[in-house]
């Protein structure tokens, strides 16, 4: 390769970052912008101003309040978002690999997962009271449904050639579940992670709105109920803004494990 | 086969209900707490001879289904919309992952304000809640598509309407099916929710009432009816799932086993 065609292909690069860069925050700066332009100067009292909001925003959002009300609810979250993958994937592999398993468990947990997890709130209050327990296991309960559902899916529709295959080299037992049945089941599971973060987060708000005394949902009421408008939509944006920074976090984590399967899709794509 | 698959998914509730009846009456958990199977039957039928009981299930059902409506009509035209145009799913990803992950229950404070316990609040939490599962399926399901068949169909001189109808929609069709399952559970939710939280009429405000009133029995059975109205509407979103996919491989299997 000469110097030319590898500057060339330099200069192609760098067009292409900025290019993503500018699909990125097109949108984004447009909404903003409209947002800026239409409150700008609103009496109305629940639309304040996005200037006003913004001007707020640091005097509410100290380190303090980082430490006492972002930092416990982060860890509830994580807490029971964890616990409800492991139980999830782990049952959900089992239930999905046999059939009689399936057929026995099926109505039980057809019934459990259609509870919404919202009213086992006042429930588990009654055994695990107000405190940390309580939102952990609100959680969990919440988010295991979309992950033991997709795994169920995912192990069942392992493709049936790939099956056989492995069967024929006598593949089987833990060599089976780690080489066909999780890689294979892989894609599905990880949508119902996806599903299972965003349920977790309401359950995180709502068990703070319910009963505590911290944590971002348990905050945001406070203002409300206070009158405290452009705080209340600080506490909007830095939910939102949690949101978004779990779900990039899960992109990562998602790119990695299931970098095969996209780099497999992109390559049947190249290939004729 | 299926009979006998009907037999060991009855043999699996029945013992659910059993163990709910022993555990309480063994002094495993507290009574008070958690009442045997038994009571909660008899506070269920107690529920459902109160013809206020029927009014709530009303307003909770309205808000449901109307909310579901509108986040499934709108969720699939944006997410087409959104994987046809050229460069609009790059132009449109930033700000959808970074409206997505907002909590809907976000919106509660706002929702009080604006619209207080009317059915408005409720319809802005249900309908912003599940938008996003539809929209989000639609998308990775349009990634799905399997290129081969894409660029036949291409070759072929379809159209971009055509391409649509024969090449997209089929593959796309089971994630908008989870799509909308799932929107429909995380409708409910949201349903629920609204009414446990904000006081909007229907089953979850019946059941904050039973909670502040310490009704355990009575909140246990309203909550065996949000869970068994969870369960029709599963049921019913499978239904339809098996029915619209009868052709798909992950459906197929199930018989040919």
């Amino acid at each position: 390769m000469t110097g030319t065609s590898l500057r060339r292909a330099g200069a192609g690069a760098w067009r292409r970052v900025l290019l993503r860069l500018l699909f990125t925050l097109a949108l984004p700066a447009v909404l903003v912008t409209a947002w800026w332009v239409a409150s700008d100067g609103s009496t109305n009292v629940y639309w304040p101003p996005l200037r006003t909001i913004l001007k707020a925003f640091p005097d509410v959002w100290t380190g303090e309040r980082l430490r006492t009300d972002v930092r416990p609810s982060v860890l509830r979250l994580l807490g029971g978002y964890a616990t409800a993958a492991v139980v999830g994937v782990a049952l959900g592999t089992v239930i999905g690999s046999y059939r009689r398993v399936r057929a026995v468990c099926e109505p039980v947990l057809e019934f459990l997962r259609a509870v919404p997890p919202p009213v086992l709130v006042p429930v588990i209050m009654l055994f695990a009271g107000i405190g940390d327990t309580m939102k952990v296991v609100v959680i969990a309960s919440g988010c295991v449904w979309p992950v033991l559902l997709n795994t169920v899916e995912g192990v069942r529709a392992v493709d049936p050639v790939m099956a056989e295959t492995a069967r024929s080299y006598g593949i089987s037992g833990p060599a089976r579940l780690r080489g066909v049945v999780l890689p294979s089941a892989s894609p599905q599971i990880f949508a119902g992670l996806r599903q299972a973060l965003s349920i977790g987060i309401i359950l995180m708000v709502i068990s703070e709105m319910f009963a505590a005394s911290n944590g971002l949902g348990f905050t945001i009421v406070q203002f409300q109920r206070g009158f405290a408008i452009a705080d209340m939509w600080t506490g909007i944006l830095v939910l939102g803004l949690l949101g978004f920074v779990l779900s990039v976090l899960f992109q990562v984590v998602e790119r990695r494990v299931l970098g095969w399967y996209h780099g497999l899709r992109a390559s049947t794509r190249r290939s004729p | 086969m299926r009979g006998a698959n009907l037999a060991l998914g009855a043999a699996g509730l029945a013992a659910f209900l059993a163990l709910g009846e022993a555990v309480p009456r063994l002094g495993l958990v507290k009574e008070a707490y958690f009442p045997p199977t038994s009571r909660i039957a008899g506070a269920l039928g107690d529920e459902l001879a109160d013809s206020a009981f029927w009014t709530a299930l009303g307003d909770t059902l309205t808000g449901w289904a109307l909310g579901l409506a509108i986040a499934v009509g709108a969720g699939i035209v944006a997410g087409v919309i959104v994987s046809v145009v050229p460069h609009l799913r790059e132009a449109t990803a930033s700000t959808i992952e970074f409206l997505r992950p907002i909590p809907s229950v976000a919106l509660i404070p706002l929702a009080v304000l604006l619209y207080g316990t009317e059915l408005r609040s409720v319809l802005l939490l249900v309908v912003y809640a599940s938008f996003w599962q539809i929209l989000i399926q639609v998308l990775y399901g349009v990634q799905d598509v399997d290129p081969v068949a894409e660029e036949t169909a291409r070759s072929y001189g379809l159209g971009t309407w055509a391409r649509v109808r024969h090449v997209l929609w089929p593959t796309a069709l089971p994630y908008v099916m989870t799509g909308v399952r799932l929107a429909a559970a995380v409708a409910l939710i949201l349903v629920i929710t609204a009414e446990l939280v904000i006081g909007a009429p229907g089953l979850g405000a019946r059941i904050a009432v039973a909670q502040t009133s310490q009704a355990v029995p009575e909140m246990y059975a309203l909550i065996v009816v949000t869970g068994v109205l969870g369960l029709l509407i599963n049921v019913g979103a499978r239904t339809v799932e098996r029915r619209a996919l009868a052709w798909h491989q992950s459906v197929r299997g199930e018989v040919a086993v």
